[in-house]
């Protein structure tokens, strides 16, 4: 492993079903992820229920960031116009080496060799870290969990808290193991004494930063004001304490207007943290004298948002505000974990935005990782088919797959063959009946165990009913046909 | 062609669905929401929501306010701490006080234990209160790095929700919204207070008697 | 009212008395029933899977089969789901301007098992007797698709001599998601031995659903077990009279 930041798709993760193998042996990962998602689960109901126009809000939220969305290019040029007005200085950058060319300059131009860092996913999916270590620059991030995964070593597995992996007792071994000056051995593995350690490494490193990199939870056309959503004040450090910011932001986060933000700033804690508001909004204008950094720049990214903002029913994922309750309610995330996906964007909303920022053809197995239960639709605050989309999505990466191979995989004869027999009803019942008789051969009392081949999956853990003897269509017609 | 019309010219070319004369407006945002969740006195709620997120709330009348600002100094064992310029300095009781004037490096307002502050307004439904820089505020960094945060709103400056506040903020100000003291949900997403921002904070709500 | 079962091609091949017991029961309340012999299958498997155009014949077949009757009636939430949200984006992007008409105006007739009785038959008490401990999964189809609500337990509530018990996390995927079982079969598994446990802890005899692609999974883990659970479609349980003088 490299670190976090390696760019928004993983080259060394294996395709989703054996990545999920590997998760899935992990006792300790799946009590962590089950523990975590139960309790935020849970969190997110009551506080969502608490609003009984939570429906009116979610339709809000959707309806402005199609709004935003079809209408792109001028809320981007307004935001450029505002931002500069006020004082900022507007960059735009095509993908992610366009974008880490940008932010390495602007820090050089500071002569600082580190920046402190807020969590962010646009930074993430660019691998802006490690461009910046080419560099020589360091990165430091502050966000607890980006901490507790960069000391590690590790990779990001949930877009909120990238180190829901890892429980207390793995927390406290990495502190122990890799911070530097090395904390007290005593420490215990409570959460307040974690967080407590975790304030004593960073503290130092926010007093003296000349530098910041964040990410933008919304940045508003109107009148150029950005906000970061946060908990915990590394942000608010970030944000205030240095001489210069760099915000990179993903073209799809601007907001139509300021009085928009009141349904975001409803729809978002209560959907990601499960908490009524989160304890920490900062929003700024440009520069203000005296007060904060007075070097303010704002990287426009899109890295493949106007590829996915070209199809017109995947382009609805570009509403996402990374509020991650999708990943929380997920059945197959709870038991995978983040990893599994192989990109910085993971969950039922990393197998829709993944493939379309990167290309299916660098992640066809995540449209595929899903039943379809729609859980996440139900708890996406701007209302993202994330189901449709999937399906969307896997007939796209079926339709590559005819377009790239001379000849077509097993999955294709045998979905051709089926097609052909469900054709007809004459071709359905012939079928019927050669699978009565195959049932009878391989059955034991109705019951059809292990099966060899592509099918030894799905009998490794469940019995099969023999077909029985007759279908329903041959019993109607021997009882029922009135001719 | 520069990089911001190449983008701009890709996201015309991916919107080639959307209708030439169709304008941002002309999409319909439904806003049949609330305006407000809150139900009941205001002041009673914001009170209970602040004291929800484990910041202390503390009800006095603008008379007592003084002895107020004191007592909640001393329980908390706050000596030396900074009072940002346009703090009325008849609410303050009598001592020494860390003035920002001439502003106060990172390192001297780390020294501190505390700052004391006026607020832009709060908001009742979340508990949060919203500071925008104003008089005795105080810029960001004073009331971000000592690690105790004694924040006066009066009881006329809570709106009910979050729409309401919106609308009375300026923002061309730096905004910063506070909901109970620094937390994370990092390890386990579970809450725990106290991380990078003041670790205490305790809410002042300054009430005329009626 | 002309009634048409559609029984869908996995029923008919692999659970034929699921569509004995909707005639029974559409019976038993004075309806006619016809089986249209023209229909296949709704083209799901295809659809779900990435190959739209191998699906188109199934979705021209099926508007053509049932465009005649006034209700069709289907003992599956999720075929009910692919013909209502699946063939008009078909229709939409393979067919004609016809297909897509003959869709749109044949969609609102297509009823899954459980929405017909309460919603255009009006009816609750079936006049059933089941006298098994039951639990009632509601699948994904059933749950969030279709949004079936409380209409399979209205139903099972009026059913004589039942006791219903609740499924603890009954809302949780079961794991099955189609050909995910296969391509995923791990994940799938894992999702299955939870819903498993969750079966055993309500002590049910039987396990009933809107849809026996979850239960024939579901089913399929629990013999596997020796659990001697049993699953049911819960037509077979609204058809079930036993013991009953009639």
């Amino acid at each position: 492993m490299n670190g976090t930041g390696d760019g928004l798709v993983w080259l060394d993760t294996p395709a989703f079903p054996k990545a999920a193998r590997t998760a899935l042996a992990d006792p300790q990962l799946r009590g962590n992820l089950r523990r975590a998602t139960g309790t935020i689960r849970d969190k997110r109901l009551a506080v969502t229920g608490e609003l009984g126009d939570w429906e009116q809000l979610r339709e809000a939220g959707e309806a402005l960031k199609r709004r935003t969305l079809r209408h792109l290019d001028r809320y981007l040029e307004e935001l450029e116009r505002s931002v500069t007005a006020a004082g900022g200085t507007v960059h735009w950058a095509a993908d992610a080496e366009e974008a880490n060319r940008i932010v390495t300059a602007l820090v050089q131009a500071t002569g600082e060799r580190e920046v402190v860092k807020v969590k962010s996913m646009a930074t993430q999916e660019i691998g802006l870290n490690e461009a910046l270590a080419l560099e020589g620059i360091t990165a430091y991030e502050t966000d607890l969990a980006e901490l507790i995964v960069q000391l590690g070593e590790d990779r990001p597995s949930h877009i909120l808290v990238p180190a829901i992996h890892r429980n207390r007792a793995e927390i406290r071994e990495i502190f122990l193991n890799r911070m530097v000056p090395a904390p007290d051995p005593d420490l215990t593995d409570e959460p307040r004494a974690l967080a407590e350690a975790a304030r004593l490494h960073l503290r130092e490193r926010f007093l003296r930063a000349k530098v910041a990199v964040s990410g933008a939870n919304f940045g508003v056309a109107e009148t150029g004001t950005v906000a970061v959503v946060e908990s915990e004040g590394n942000g608010r450090m970030c944000l205030t304490l240095p001489q210069t910011l760099i915000t990179v932001m993903g073209i799809e986060k601007v907001v139509p207007t300021f009085a928009d933000l009141e349904v975001f700033l409803q729809l978002l804690p209560r959907s990601s943290t499960g908490e009524r508001m989160n304890p920490y909004t900062s929003m700024w204008t440009g520069t203000t004298p005296g007060d904060g950094p007075q070097d303010f720049h704002l990287v426009l990214l899109d890295n493949g948002r106007t590829a996915t903002l070209a199809d017109t029913v995947g382009r609805q994922a570009l509403a996402c505000i990374r509020c991650s309750a999708c990943l929380n309610v997920c059945p197959v995330y709870e038991r995978t974990g983040g990893h599994a996906y192989g990109s910085v964007y993971p969950g039922p909303i990393g197998a829709v935005l993944t493939p379309q920022l990167a290309g299916v053809q660098h992640a066809a197995s995540l449209p595929f990782a899903s039943t379809l239960c729609g859980a996440c639709y139900d708890a996406c605050p701007v209302k993202i088919n994330i189901p449709e989309v999937l399906v969307h999505l896997r007939a796209e990466v079926v339709d590559a797959q005819r377009r790239s191979r001379h000849l077509p995989t097993a999955e294709a004869l045998a979905m051709k063959a089926a097609a052909a027999v469900l054709a007809t009803p004459g071709r359905l019942a012939a079928a019927q009946k050669a699978a009565a008789l195959g049932g009878r051969v391989l059955s034991r009392d109705g019951r059809i165990g292990r099966l060899p081949g592509p099918l030894h999956g799905w009998s490794d853990a469940r019995d099969s009913p023999a077909p029985p003897a007759e279908s329903f269509r041959s019993w109607w017609r021997k009882n029922r046909e009135q001719s | 062609m520069s990089t911001r019309q190449q983008i701009l010219a890709r996201i015309r070319a991916a919107l080639a669905d959307v209708p030439d004369d169709e304008r941002p407006e002309s999409v319909p945002v439904p806003r049949d929401y609330l305006r407000s969740h809150a139900e009941g006195d205001v002041v009673e709620l914001f009170a209970e929501r602040v004291a929800d997120y484990r910041a202390t709330v503390i009800r006095s009348t603008p008379q007592a306010l003084p002895d107020t600002i004191r007592r909640a100094l001393t329980a908390r064992g706050a000596v030396r701490v900074a009072v940002p310029p346009g703090f009325p300095a008849d609410q303050l009781p009598s001592g020494s006080w860390a003035h920002d004037e001439p502003p106060l490096s990172v390192a001297e307002l780390d020294q501190l234990d505390g700052t004391i502050s006026t607020a832009a307004l709060g908001i009742a439904v979340t508990g949060t209160i919203v500071l925008d820089t104003g008089p005795g505020q105080g810029r960001r960094a004073m009331t971000l790095v000592p690690d105790y945060h004694l924040c006066v709103v009066t009881a006329d400056q809570i709106v009910p929700d979050v729409p309401d506040a919106l609308a009375r903020l300026d923002p061309a100000r730096p905004l910063t919204f506070i909901s109970g003291p620094s937390a994370t949900s990092d390890i386990e997403l579970n809450r725990v207070e106290g991380v990078h921002g003041p670790r205490t904070l305790d809410v002042i709500i300054v009430t005329a008697p009626s | 009212m002309r009634i048409a079962l559609f029984i869908t091609c996995f029923n008919d091949t692999l659970y034929p008395d699921t569509g004995r017991a909707v005639l029974s029961v559409l019976e038993r309340l004075g309806h006619t029933v016809e089986f249209p012999q023209e229909q296949t299958c709704c083209g799901q498997m295809h659809f779900n899977t990435g190959y739209r155009p191998e699906a188109m014949p199934m979705v021209r077949r099926f508007a053509e089969t049932f465009a005649h009757y006034d209700a069709v009636v289907t003992p599956s939430a999720s075929c009910a789901g692919m013909v209502r949200e699946g063939h008009p984006v078909l229709a939409e992007q393979y067919g004609s301007e016809q297909l897509r008409r003959e869709v749109a105006e044949l969609v609102p007739r297509v009823h899954e098992f459980t929405e017909f009785l309460t919603d255009v038959l009006k009816v609750e008490d079936v006049g059933a007797h089941f006298p098994h401990k039951v639990a009632y999964h509601p699948t994904c189809h059933s749950l969030r698709g279709l949004r079936l609500g409380d209409r399979p337990y209205r139903l099972l509530r009026a059913v004589d001599g039942i006791e219903l018990v609740d499924l603890p996390g009954c809302e949780s995927c079961c794991g099955f998601g189609g050909t995910f079982a296969v391509k995923n079969a791990d994940t799938s598994a894992a999702m299955l031995a939870d819903k498993m446990s969750a079966v055993h802890a309500c002590g049910a005899e039987v396990l009933c659903a809107a849809d026996n692609s979850c239960l024939m999974h579901i089913g399929g883990g629990l013999s596997r077990q020796r659990s001697g659970v049993r699953t049911m479609h819960l037509a077979e349980i609204l058809a079930a009279t036993e013991g009953v003088q009639r």
